[in-house]
């Protein structure tokens, strides 16, 4: 047992750091008040290696493994948890390809997905309007004509959606959770149509939005490994992305501790600085506690995964505990401000309002719970 | 970054696990309810090699290092938190200061016998007027020829009535404050030492607890732990490498309360089915694993980056501070899902209920760790 970081890794999360305070911070505040999507930190997110950090570098990626993704990930979202959870999906959509898919398939996607080309990025469309963390009862249809699929229906919750090089669409083939296959659509497939942005309580700078599927006719080619892996791809997908939510949580609650720690020691109440009030302390004690607890979750989930271990409990661990730690976080860190976390001068507005989606997507922490229960059950 | 158990910790592991589920948890129950001190086990505990584990063998331990020590350390408490106090004082609270700070001439009487477990160790901090503050000492000690004469109070102090030797703390110099503090090795057969009465508590009854008085109680002054003056720093530095040893007898109790409830949960219908298929039981389960994983992690990060000579003082108060809490919240959980049969003896979980409560107190209670925590993460926030 180590927990000690490698000199490699330290040097990975002291470059992220220096990259994220340099490029990533200064615009977040603007990304989130105008709602723009960071179209302009494609480029040197890829530069940085960041949106491959999944893929073989055969396949075009920078193969850090999820240990140092999981850590890069936290410092990007501590600067901005738009962006972070731009980079999260690309790298999930990018790994769940060079997972599954095949030669021909990876080597035609997976540059575009890596290098962020065009500005664009993956998308991964799952859920729809009737059904989220319920993903077997998904309806999209993609029916076979001659060497082409034509694929229907509605996508909800498209993370990336209006910037896609590509989207991951998860369509029924068959019956049951073995009738459900994993293609790759291009974003500019006629009949693919991107809906109106959502209006989110928070991750502005992230871009959300309905996908209609019209008649989207695609090779079968463009079918992610065989028929009626579907379910198995995205479950897989999911566990990935499980490690990337709970470090996206882990940056958000650093970020919040930081504001926070910064407002004591400027801040006076009854001649002291806030930072000598013992209640104020122990928040900060808390949330200490918390985000060190999330991030050995979060590197134990990571670590399994790099080892080809079984992780799926220890991601859906990871997660639920990130995620509420999080929110527990900046609720803290908004009441520490008093009534200036109210008010958008302050950094906490928003880091409250990003934080709460942590604890609903990519599983909500109900599901997190059922997963982890029927994990110990089984076990015991 | 490896989160794996090497061969020798899997093997120290399995076998206290095997001690816990055979010997001390059959046993637990009626030791409690006794108030019965568990010689037996402890001396079992001994020929395992666990009362001195991450001393070296030339000193009479085992030589094993710290995060063996915190593994053992839950499976026995696991079995019996009581077992788990005994050990963790010897360990952590006699043992590890006197190695670090025995003289050469002191070791073989000191230090040797208390390593291999033949005899049993004590550490004799807290007053009866002072607990976390160690700084606000009573206890004096004054040089008279080629002895210390020792008088005062101590209270609190586990492993009283069985111990054979105590690192007593007590001024030397009192206009120095905590620098006037320095550490005494007492025999319990010293002149002028006596006992109180056993404290009767809500948890770890099996373990004993008491007050030792000191009236004009002669010391050699070559018992004299560490420098004159360097008491402070014996104890702080014990109570951080104490505090992982009781965040690993928090998870042990957490992890019987947790598996008590799983089973149960499994066995026991409502509505046609067993609780465990009960969304709101199975969430409780979910969560108790999850936070007890959490203190896991916590507290083997802190002892491994102990065995590493990293800084672990942040660290191991976060550990002590999560497992603690844990324990508390996860028997309380566990009595819910047992519900009536959770409020009797006749079932484990009260007893694990009870047991939980002294961690979040002693070894400095979770608000001495958090003034600790508070102080580290604000630096380091603002670096």
């Amino acid at each position: 047992m180590n927990f000690q970081l490698s000199e490699e890794q330290q040097m990975l999360v002291d470059m992220a750091r220096q990259f994220a305070a340099q490029q990533v911070a200064p615009g977040a505040e603007h990304r989130d008040q105008t709602g723009t999507f960071p179209s302009d930190l494609i480029a040197p997110l890829a530069e940085q290696g960041f949106l491959g950090m999944l893929v073989p570098e055969a396949d075009g990626g920078s193969d850090m493994g999820y240990v140092n993704y999981a850590l890069a990930l936290a410092e990007i979202a501590q600067a901005c948890a738009s962006t972070a959870v731009t980079m999260a999906v690309n790298n999930l959509t990018a790994s769940a390809v060079a997972t599954f898919a095949s030669a021909e398939l990876r080597a035609e996607v997976l540059p575009d997905l890596c290098s962020g080309a065009g500005g664009q990025v993956g998308a991964f469309a799952l859920s729809e309007p009737h059904c989220g963390s319920d993903a077997a009862a998904l309806r999209t249809k993609a029916e076979r004509d001659g060497d082409d699929y034509i694929i229907n229906g509605a996508k909800q919750w498209i993370t990336n959606g209006s910037y896609a090089s590509w989207v991951l669409v998860m369509a029924r083939t068959g019956e049951g959770t073995r009738g459900i296959s994993a293609f790759l659509v291009p974003g500019d497939a006629a009949g693919l149509i991107v809906g109106p942005e959502e209006r989110k309580m928070g991750l502005k700078g992230s871009n959300t939005v309905p996908l209609t599927l019209e008649n989207v006719r695609v090779n079968q080619r463009y079918r992610v490994g065989d028929e009626g892996i579907g379910f198995r791809i995205a479950m897989d997908a999911l566990d990935g992305g499980r490690i990337g939510i709970g470090s996206q949580a882990l940056g958000i609650g650093r970020a919040a501790l930081v504001e926070a720690a910064r407002y004591m020691e400027e801040r006076k109440a009854f001649g002291q600085p806030l930072n000598r009030h013992q209640a104020l302390q122990f928040m900060i004690a808390d949330i200490g506690t918390d985000l060190e607890a999330t991030r050995l979750l979060m590197l134990k989930a990571a670590s399994l995964r790099d080892q080809g271990e079984p992780m799926t409990q220890a991601a859906s661990m990871c997660k639920v505990y990130a995620s509420e730690a999080c929110c527990r976080a900046v609720d803290s860190a908004l009441q520490i401000h008093g009534g200036y976390g109210y008010v958008q001068d302050y950094a906490i507005e928003r880091l409250y309002r990003d934080a709460r989606v942590t604890r609903i997507y990519e599983g909500t922490s109900e599901i997190q719970r059922v997963v982890i229960s029927r994990n110990v059950l089984k076990g015991s | 970054m490896d989160f794996r158990l090497n061969e020798e910790q899997q093997m120290f592991k399995d076998t206290c696990a095997s001690l816990a589920d055979n010997t001390l948890a059959p046993n637990a129950g009626a030791w409690d309810q006794g108030h019965v001190y568990p010689a037996d086990a402890v001396k079992t505990m001994a020929e395992m090699g666990l009362m001195g584990i991450a001393i070296p063998e030339s000193e009479g331990g085992t030589g094993a290092d710290n995060l063996t020590y915190a593994i053992i350390m839950e499976e026995i408490s696991r079995g019996c938190a009581s077992c788990g106090v005994i050990m963790s004082v010897n360990n952590s609270l006699y043992c590890d200061p006197v190695h670090r700070y025995a003289r050469p001439e002191q070791r073989a009487t000191w230090l040797a016998p208390y390593a291999s477990g033949e005899k049993l160790g004590a550490f004799a901090l807290t007053e009866p007027g002072n607990g976390s503050d160690a700084a606000a000492m009573r206890t004096t000690a004054e040089l008279d020829g080629d002895e210390y004469i020792l008088n005062g109070t101590k209270a609190w102090i586990t492993n009283a009535y069985e111990a054979d030797a105590f690192i007593v703390f007590a001024t030397t110099d009192r206009s120095a404050g905590h620098r006037g503090v320095s550490a005494f090795l007492v025999d319990k057969d010293a002149a002028g030492f006596s006992l109180g009465k056993k404290e009767d508590k809500l948890g770890i009854r099996a373990s004993s607890t008491s007050q030792l008085f000191f009236e004009n109680c002669r010391v050699p002054a070559a018992n004299l732990l560490g420098e004159l003056g360097e008491g402070f720093k014996v104890a702080m530095s014990t109570l951080d490498g104490g505090r992982i040893g009781v965040a690993a007898q928090a998870l042990g109790i957490a992890e019987a309360a947790y598996r008590a409830a799983r089973d149960y949960s499994l066995e026991r219908k409502t509505f046609g089915k067993p609780i465990a298929e009960h969304q709101a039981v199975a969430f409780k389960l979910a969560d108790m694993a999850t936070r007890i994983e959490v203190a896991r992690l916590l507290t083997h990060q802190a002892a491994q980056l102990k065995d590493a000579k990293a800084n672990y003082g942040k660290l191991s108060a976060m550990a002590k501070l999560a497992a603690a809490e844990t324990a508390m919240w996860v028997t309380t959980q566990a009595i819910q899902v047992f519900g009536g049969n959770g409020y009797v003896t006749e079932y484990p979980v009260e007893r694990h209920f009870r047991d939980a409560k002294i961690t979040e107190i002693y070894e400095g209670t979770s608000e001495v760790q958090r003034i600790v925590i508070a102080r580290a993460v604000l630096q380091e926030a603002l670096r």
